[in-house]
């Protein structure tokens, strides 16, 4: 009991040297729970998929397209219950810096299998009622100001021309993951268009979505549909909706695994900032350590001292830097909410940072420890500073 | 003024406080340089696929040539523009491709990646001076044989020489291996474009490419064909064509790697400041001592800066010498504009080097400010009276 005084005690001589070393370890705390938060947002998408759909798209790859004479094939297969589909639009808004994904939908069945996203009934009537009409997400709607109603013009990278659509609903979410940032328009409005203007991409997918009865079935009604479709012209690949987002976020693999490493720096940095503060303590308290081994403390007595105050110190840095990480993450989710959805903090990361906080703890205090333990009593008062 | 030998030696006497806040300061320039490493070893890598003389040209509005269509009348259009150099057989040096995305395995982990397949005609390698043919040899006419570039045949399951690839519903062989001096063409299968048109049934193409006889033509044969309402199309210099479509990935990394870095820095500034208060609050006798010897509180602080500024510049040439190392690291990503991957090394720049050590100076200088302004703030009988 009279050591933790002690402790409290040391950790407070040097107001100014600790407040800061609690600073700089919070910050760390903060970059490395802020680098965790945007790898899970990042894989967020994943997670928001559901187990009861698969998706089929061309096997050479996600360009190529299917024809829609497929979908009555897939409807045949045992086990699947729906089929959707969908095509990647692709078009500019005004600015190719405004990118956001538009997806050409097949309105009467997609929002069945997608029951996730909430539309008014009445703006989905309106939606359906008109070839030109888009549903937007909530998100992107906020990002550019659009209202239903709104009329806005796409500039087609694939689909040659300008693209006139009125907005006549706003979805959100179900769920916190789900995503609001998407244009879903009619497929027929682009199909209609090809039939006059390039027969040859008429008529075509770029994925079917389908729907199946058992989410333990999805391995064999995958390798059914591939069967049903192999050495035809299409070959096609079927995998679950999360193995399919999982392709896409791959993309992104280096740049995931270039932070992962920077957080592991960041460990580093952590560790330098506390080491450093605990490396000066010790080299100035020499003689005083010296001193209470004469009055016969032991050398655990001194372990227990400077182990305290390195933990004392770690677990204050953590928890503050907890603390602002929680703010700072809402603020950034805030920022961000146009661009990456499901940026909160996961609750790992809380019990990640309190890890560092141990281990960074118990690491920093090696050092001085030894520097303790190995001083001669003699030697340690004759130190003059 | 006080020698700078005094503010050296300070820093060698304190080895391991020294040494650990230069460590902090080491970590924090190697993210800061190997982000922008990355980028511009991006940048560098596509700027350099591109030729100077050439131009191309793909569908308006269409950004790259993954989305671009050019039915062939308008291709047979173009290629009778007088501007296009004449090739040593007489004919236009003039292709027309076909570019595709295929999926393939990488022959290591097994992870998919989207991988370039050309169709090129017997123009194509001419017309790119930095791709030469180093193994095997050129496919021929009418045969499923295709080249690989240098990184795809590395990495991709199949696509070694000798080996067969299977895309299209037929199975190719790798006949040759072309190295195109690290730009992106090393990351792309070549193939015959009547052979890749059939497999693909793909009747039109992506993009025209040609040498102009004389780079100055360029504008007013851009214009032409862009006023041509017979041609929806687009005509770009080859190289800014290559440029733009790092844009995207390059920028998303360097705002990521900024924004992550500069937090980081604070971290490391805030251990800087420890030290710098320490080194001080140890030294208060000594800064009495210099005072009654005449020195101006300005040199006081001075030294102190100066101190500081030296540890974060130690920092910082370490930092960058370990980032120097990541220069033979050849890594391969997506990039998100052709949405293909590409392979490329960290590049490291004089203006990198110098970046990151102004970036680790003026860390030092932050951090170390405040210290120095006590230190010279500091009366001269307290300071002499301290113990």
């Amino acid at each position: 009991m009279k050591l933790l005084k002690l402790v409290l005690r040391n950790s407070f001589r040097h107001r100014l040297r600790t407040s800061l070393t609690i600073l700089g370890l919070a910050l760390a705390v903060v970059a490395f729970g802020l680098i965790q938060t945007f790898i899970a947002a990042w894989y967020s998408q994943a997670a928001a998929a559901a187990p009861d759909r698969l998706v089929t798209r061309h096997a050479a790859s996600i360009v190529f397209t299917l024809p829609l004479s497929y979908k009555e094939q897939l409807l045949k297969i045992d086990g699947v219950e729906q089929v959707t589909y969908g095509n990647w639009f692709g078009g500019v808004y005004v600015d190719p810096q405004n990118f956001f994904p538009q997806f050409a939908i097949d309105a009467t069945t997609y929002f069945e299998i997608y029951p996730e996203f909430i539309v008014e009934p009445d703006q989905y009537e309106a939606f359906l009622g008109e070839r030109r009409a888009a549903l937007v997400g909530r998100a992107l709607a906020d990002r550019f100001g659009w209202k239903v109603g709104d009329m806005i013009t796409l500039i087609g990278t694939i689909y040659p021309g300008d693209w006139d659509f009125v907005i006549r609903g706003i979805y959100t979410g179900k769920e916190e993951i789900t995503d609001e940032g998407t244009f879903y328009f009619h497929w027929e409005y682009v199909d209609e268009a090809m039939k006059q203007q390039m027969p040859g991409r008429a008529g075509q997918i770029g994925w079917f979505v389908l729907q199946i009865d058992n989410p333990d079935r999805a391995a064999a009604i995958s390798t059914a549909v591939d069967e049903r479709f192999s050495n035809s012209w299409a070959e096609t690949l079927t995998e679950t909706e999360e193995a399919f987002t999982l392709s896409f976020i791959q993309f992104a693999a280096a740049i995931i695994a270039g932070l992962r490493v920077v957080s592991v720096l960041i460990v580093g940095v952590i560790l330098l900032v506390l080491a450093n503060t605990m490396v000066m303590t010790a080299r100035e308290r020499i003689s005083e350590y010296a001193f209470m081994k004469t009055l016969g403390f032991r050398s655990y007595h001194l372990i227990g001292l400077i182990l305290g105050e390195s933990f004392f110190i770690s677990f204050v840095g953590g928890i503050v830097g907890i603390g602002l990480l929680a703010l700072v993450a809402r603020l950034v989710a805030a920022a961000l909410s146009n661009y990456l959805y499901g940026f909160a903090v996961p609750q790992s990361t809380y019990f990640h940072a309190l890890a560092v906080a141990f281990v960074v703890g118990l690491a920093a205090a090696i050092f001085p420890i030894q520097r303790a333990i190995r001083i001669r009593i003699v030697e340690g008062l004759r130190v003059v500073d | 003024m006080i020698p700078v030998s005094y503010t050296v030696r300070n820093i060698i006497n304190h080895k391991i406080t020294s040494a650990l806040t230069i460590l902090g300061v080491s970590l924090v320039v190697f993210v800061f340089a190997a982000v922008l490493m990355m980028s511009t070893g991006l940048r560098e890598t596509l700027v350099a696929t591109g030729s100077d003389d050439n131009a191309i040209v793909i569908r308006q509005a269409s950004l790259t040539e993954v989305q671009s269509i050019i039915p062939r009348d308008q291709a047979d259009i173009v290629k009778t523009s007088p501007e296009i150099a004449v090739a040593t057989d007489g004919l236009p040096l003039f292709t027309k491709e076909i570019y595709v995305l295929i999926t393939l395995l990488n022959r290591h982990d097994g992870d998919k990646a989207n991988v370039v397949v050309r169709g090129v005609s017997d123009k194509s390698l001419e017309l790119r001076p930095n791709a030469t043919l180093v193994e095997g040899r050129m496919w021929r006419e009418g045969t499923s044989e295709i080249i690989a570039g240098k990184s795809i045949a590395e990495r991709f399951a199949g696509c070694g020489l000798g080996e067969t690839v299977r895309f299209g519903a037929r199975d190719w062989t790798v006949v040759g291996i072309l190295d195109a001096g690290g730009s992106g063409f090393d990351s792309e299968l070549w193939g015959d474009i009547d052979q890749m048109m059939d497999a693909f049934r793909r009747p039109v193409y992506s993009s025209l490419t040609f040498r102009l006889a004389d780079p100055s033509s360029f504008v007013a044969l851009r214009d032409r064909i862009e006023d041509d309402p017979r041609l929806p199309l687009e005509v770009k210099r080859e190289k800014e064509y290559y440029a733009d479509q790092s844009r995207s990935t390059a920028g998303f990394v360097s705002i990521l790697g900024t924004v992550v870095s500069i937090v980081f820095a604070c971290a490391a500034i805030v251990g800087a400041m420890i030290t710098m208060f320490a080194a001080v609050a140890n030294r208060t006798r000594e800064i009495g001592t210099l005072r009654a010897l005449g020195f101006s509180r300005l040199s006081i602080l001075n030294a102190f800066l100066l101190e500081a500024m030296l540890i974060a510049l130690a920092g910082g040439i370490l930092g960058i010498a370990a980032a120097a190392t990541l220069s033979f690291v050849r890594i391969s990503m997506t990039n998100w504009d052709t949405f293909s991957e590409l392979a490329f090394n960290f590049q490291l720049t004089p203006g990198i080097v110098l970046r990151a050590i102004l970036f680790a100076v003026v860390m030092g200088f932050i951090g170390g400010v405040l210290p120095a302004v006590r230190a010279s703030m500091k009366r001269i009988v307290d300071s002499l009276r301290a113990v």
